[in-house]
């Protein structure tokens, strides 16, 4: 973990949608600091983990995001205008999502994709583009640059297009990249490729990495530092290699429920979802 | 031990909890929401206005409508008549209040015989493809190709002129878009996990189609419906400015234009009139099946 | 006995030059009240073999038994209440429009079954729900809860064999937890034969005893599930696969 200033400080970020006269809050009161580390934030389904990061990047048009504190850089995300979220996505702050045949468009060639990405945020010509994206490609390890530029989405495998994703998000040189189940929808033989690559830019540059995943196995393995989640709220916060001796019951039961290769044949141990709760409620009394 | 796993997905989705019979919640739901946007609202309430006009028609109407007076012909708007009369002294008022019954007649029947057959066919389409699919649909493309006044024209010229036959024509010319509709969703659905399970299930293919497939075709045909149901009219209109839809001296609005076409120029209220409530009700109609559109469709995906 | 035997099931579509091998030779057996894996990625044939098995694929060459008799030939009463399957998909696997007693009704409908309304309880109550939920509609349920459903409309005719298409890769991992132990359970109590499909080989691992690994639309190894810890896979590819599924796992 690099003692570096800190890129990113969030200080009790409060997301909530509006429901007919009352308001749900999907996120209640989450706080931390990225520096140029890997953070991964851990959570099953309604936990607010994918709604951090699209609040992060003010992605969620009806619903109402506040935080005492949303502090990028010297920028502050919370008061900054849609003209300056502008600059910030995709420039400064990526997104990396989960599935790339639902995230890249399937009229345009991936190539136009990538280099478009770069025009948006510098001044270039049509040619210094291509070329920025055949470096970009090779970077990810995709062996026929030229080819694939001219290939479109539906035309390459899972892995591949996550892979001409990651080109496309850090072309523009980001200084933080928010991944949000990036790889979910892959095979197993191809994930650990695609996290390693990742791993290798992340490091290189000196890139905030945000990891949201419903895997916290993967994310203990590939992250510096874990946040787990659950309703909306932080339960447990320790880093990665430590997990094993977590503490909150829910990170506890999470471990323990993932079956392993050689493992027991016994029954899983389940989440007690009661104790669970009463905890949280100890914790936060 | 019967686990009752407060997953958020449990609180986040609708916590409500339906009612065996809810059916009927349902729909007055549609009907609330109806009514919540303007456009959907002020269809929704011409069209019942059009119901209770059709159903008190003799008792609201101020004069009968066949009672010929030929001294007070022509006459225009006044307080006797607050639509003046026509060209044999009939109050063109009352015989509007009497042609919503005509009105209603048509799109009711028309509907009830389009709605099933269209959904008939295009499920059973969809669902069987093969060459029975081929063969419906090309029959459908047939009958759509064909503009439906030119169709119930050729119809009623071969069947004779009259309100049932101009019925028939109409409805003969409304199916093929339901039964097209039907047939894409159908095919949305065909493949789905829960079809699958009814047919590993020893489901027959008719109890799929019935209980499966047309639940989930009946929003959009509904939709459809509704708004088929503003051409119905301006066709059963057409049909009757020609000549060929209800005979004299039935009030059905398209023949009161068609006979007070002559005299138009200088009595404007004998189009006027008909020609308003046409506009009205096929516009109301169209309303109607838009706010059905968002009412029906987002909640039940 | 034999639960399934499968011989040389073959899929091949197209024709000459745009010819393409769906299902290559596939042959494997599962004896009475064995869970059997099958295991591959997204497009080795794996689920496509099960819908072939499940008899919503016609177009297939070679031959299925069940329980010593060909799909082909069985009747349809006797077919449903030999096998059943439990689809992937929590959210699609049950009619949105249908109440949860509408959904298990059915099946005792179609077969004339006696006592319908005792079996519907015992179905819902065997899988950890309340009968209570018989009233409810599926989209108040939770993943978690849908699956239950799905799998108490699975066991409702009472057929001894049950095929299972990645029935927990869409819940949470706490949620998986609780429908791999009933699966268990139910299989302990039942007497029941799996066949288990996953990309997951942690899941297969827990929930069988012997697997197959598929690539490409052929079965490239038949192995037990000891060599998954061990690693020792004969076949380049399957050992891959482990070593990629290990190194995923990183076991504490």
């Amino acid at each position: 973990m690099d003692n570096s200033q800190a890129l990113l400080k969030v200080e009790n970020l409060r997301v909530s949608y509006r429901a007919g006269k009352t308001y749900n809050t999907v996120v209640k009161g989450v706080s931390f600091d990225l520096g140029r580390e890997r953070l991964g934030i851990v959570g099953e389904s309604g936990s607010g983990k994918s709604t951090i990061g699209r609040a992060l990047l003010k992605l969620l048009p009806t619903a109402r995001i506040e935080a005492d504190r949303m502090d990028f850089g010297g920028t502050d995300l919370i008061s900054a205008s849609e003209k300056q979220m502008l600059t910030i996505r995709g420039r400064r702050i990526s997104m990396i999502l989960q599935d790339p045949k639902f995230s890249l468009n399937p009229v345009h060639r991936v190539g136009d994709q990538i280099a478009e990405a770069y025009r948006v945020h510098n001044r270039a010509s049509a040619q210094v583009a291509r070329q920025k994206t055949l470096e970009m490609l090779e970077a990810v390890k995709i062996r026929d640059p030229e080819r694939v530029y001219g290939l479109y989405p539906h035309e390459v495998s899972g892995g591949m297009g996550q892979r001409i994703m990651i080109a496309m998000m850090l072309i523009p040189e980001p200084q933080i990249i928010i991944a949000d189940e990036p790889t979910s929808a892959l095979d197993v033989t191809v994930r650990m490729q695609v996290l390693n690559i990742l791993n290798e830019l992340v490091t290189n540059k000196g890139i905030g990495l945000i990891m949201i995943s419903h895997d916290l196995n993967l994310v203990r393995n590939f992250c510096d530092r874990v946040m787990v989640m659950r309703h909306g709220e932080v339960v447990e916060e320790r880093a990665a290699r430590d997990m094993r001796n977590c503490t909150h019951p829910y990170t506890q039961g999470l471990l323990a429920a993932q079956p392993h290769i050689g493992g027991a044949r016994r029954p899983l141990p389940v989440l007690n979802r009661q104790v669970i709760s009463q905890e949280t409620k100890e914790v936060r009394a | 031990m019967a686990a009752q796993s407060l997953d958020m997905q449990d609180v986040a989705m609708n916590g409500t909890r339906s009612n065996p019979n809810s059916a009927f919640r349902r729909l007055l739901a549609v009907i609330r929401e109806l009514l919540g946007n303007p456009s959907s609202g002020f269809g929704l309430v011409v069209i019942t206005i059009l119901l209770l006009t059709a159903i008190v028609a003799p008792l609201i109407a101020p004069y009968d409508p066949n009672v010929i007076n030929l001294s007070n012909t022509l006459k225009p708007p006044s307080a006797e008549h607050w639509f003046g009369t026509d060209e044999l002294g009939r109050d063109i008022m009352s015989r509007i209040i009497h042609g919503t019954r005509i009105s209603l007649t048509i799109i009711t029947i028309v509907s009830v015989i389009v709605g099933p057959i269209g959904l008939l066919v295009g499920t059973t389409a969809g669902y069987f493809g093969g060459w029975y699919d081929t063969i419906m649909m090309r029959i459908t493309d047939i009958f759509l190709s064909f503009p439906s006044l030119i169709l119930s024209l050729a119809f009623v010229a071969a069947l004779g002129a009259g309100l049932e036959n101009a019925i028939i024509a109409i409805g003969l010319t409304a199916w093929p878009p339901i039964a097209r509709l039907a047939r894409a969703e159908t095919l949305t659905f065909r493949n789905a996990d829960y079809i699958s399970a009814s047919r590993m299930q020893g489901a027959s293919a008719l109890r799929i189609i019935v209980k499966s497939i047309m639940p989930m075709c009946l929003p959009s045909v509904l939709v459809r419906i509704t708004l088929s149901m503003a051409t119905v009219i301006l066709t059963a209109a057409g049909l009757g400015f020609l000549g060929l839809g209800a005979q004299p001296p039935l009030p059905e609005w398209g023949a009161m234009i068609a006979t007070g076409r002559r005299y138009m120029l200088d009595n404007w209220w004998l189009v006027a009139f008909p020609g308003g409530a046409i506009l009205l009700v096929s516009l109301a109609f169209n309303l109607l099946g838009d706010g059905l559109r968002d009412a029906l469709d987002p909640k039940q995906r | 006995m034999t639960a399934i035997d499968v011989r040389n099931l073959s899929i091949d579509l197209g024709y000459g030059l745009a010819k393409k091998r769906i299902l290559g030779d596939v042959c494997f057996s599962v004896e009475a009240g064995e869970s059997f894996g099958l295991v591959g990625e997204s497009g080795s044939g794996k689920s496509t073999i099960l819908r072939c098995i499940a008899r919503l694929l016609n177009v297939w060459e070679g031959d299925i038994q069940l329980e010593g008799r060909s799909v082909n030939v069985m009747q349809f009463a006797e077919y449903c209440r030999t096998v059943q399957m439990v689809f992937q998909d929590p959210y699609g696997s049950l009619h949105p429009r249908q109440s949860i007693r509408t959904a298990l009704q059915e099946p005792l409908r179609i077969h004339r079954m006696d006592r319908q309304v005792e079996r519907m309880e015992r179905a819902l109550v065997d899988v950890g729900l309340d009968p209570a939920f018989l009233s409810r509609y599926p989209h108040e349920l939770s993943g978690g809860q849908r699956q239950r459903v799905a799998i108490a409309r699975a066991l409702i005719l009472e057929p001894r064999i049950l095929l299972l298409d990645e029935p927990t890769s869409a819940l949470d991992v706490s949620v998986q937890a609780e429908v791999l132990n009933l699966l268990a359970d139910l299989r302990a109590k039942r007497n029941l034969t799996y066949l288990f499909v996953s990309h997951d080989l942690a899941v297969i691992d827990h929930m069988c005893e012997r697997l197959a690994v598929m690539q490409h639309g052929r079965v490239v190894e038949v192995m037990s599930r000891d060599v998954l810890a061990t690693g020792d896979a004969k076949d380049p590819y399957a050992r891959e696969l482990i070593q990629a599924s290990l190194e995923y796992d990183h076991a504490v």
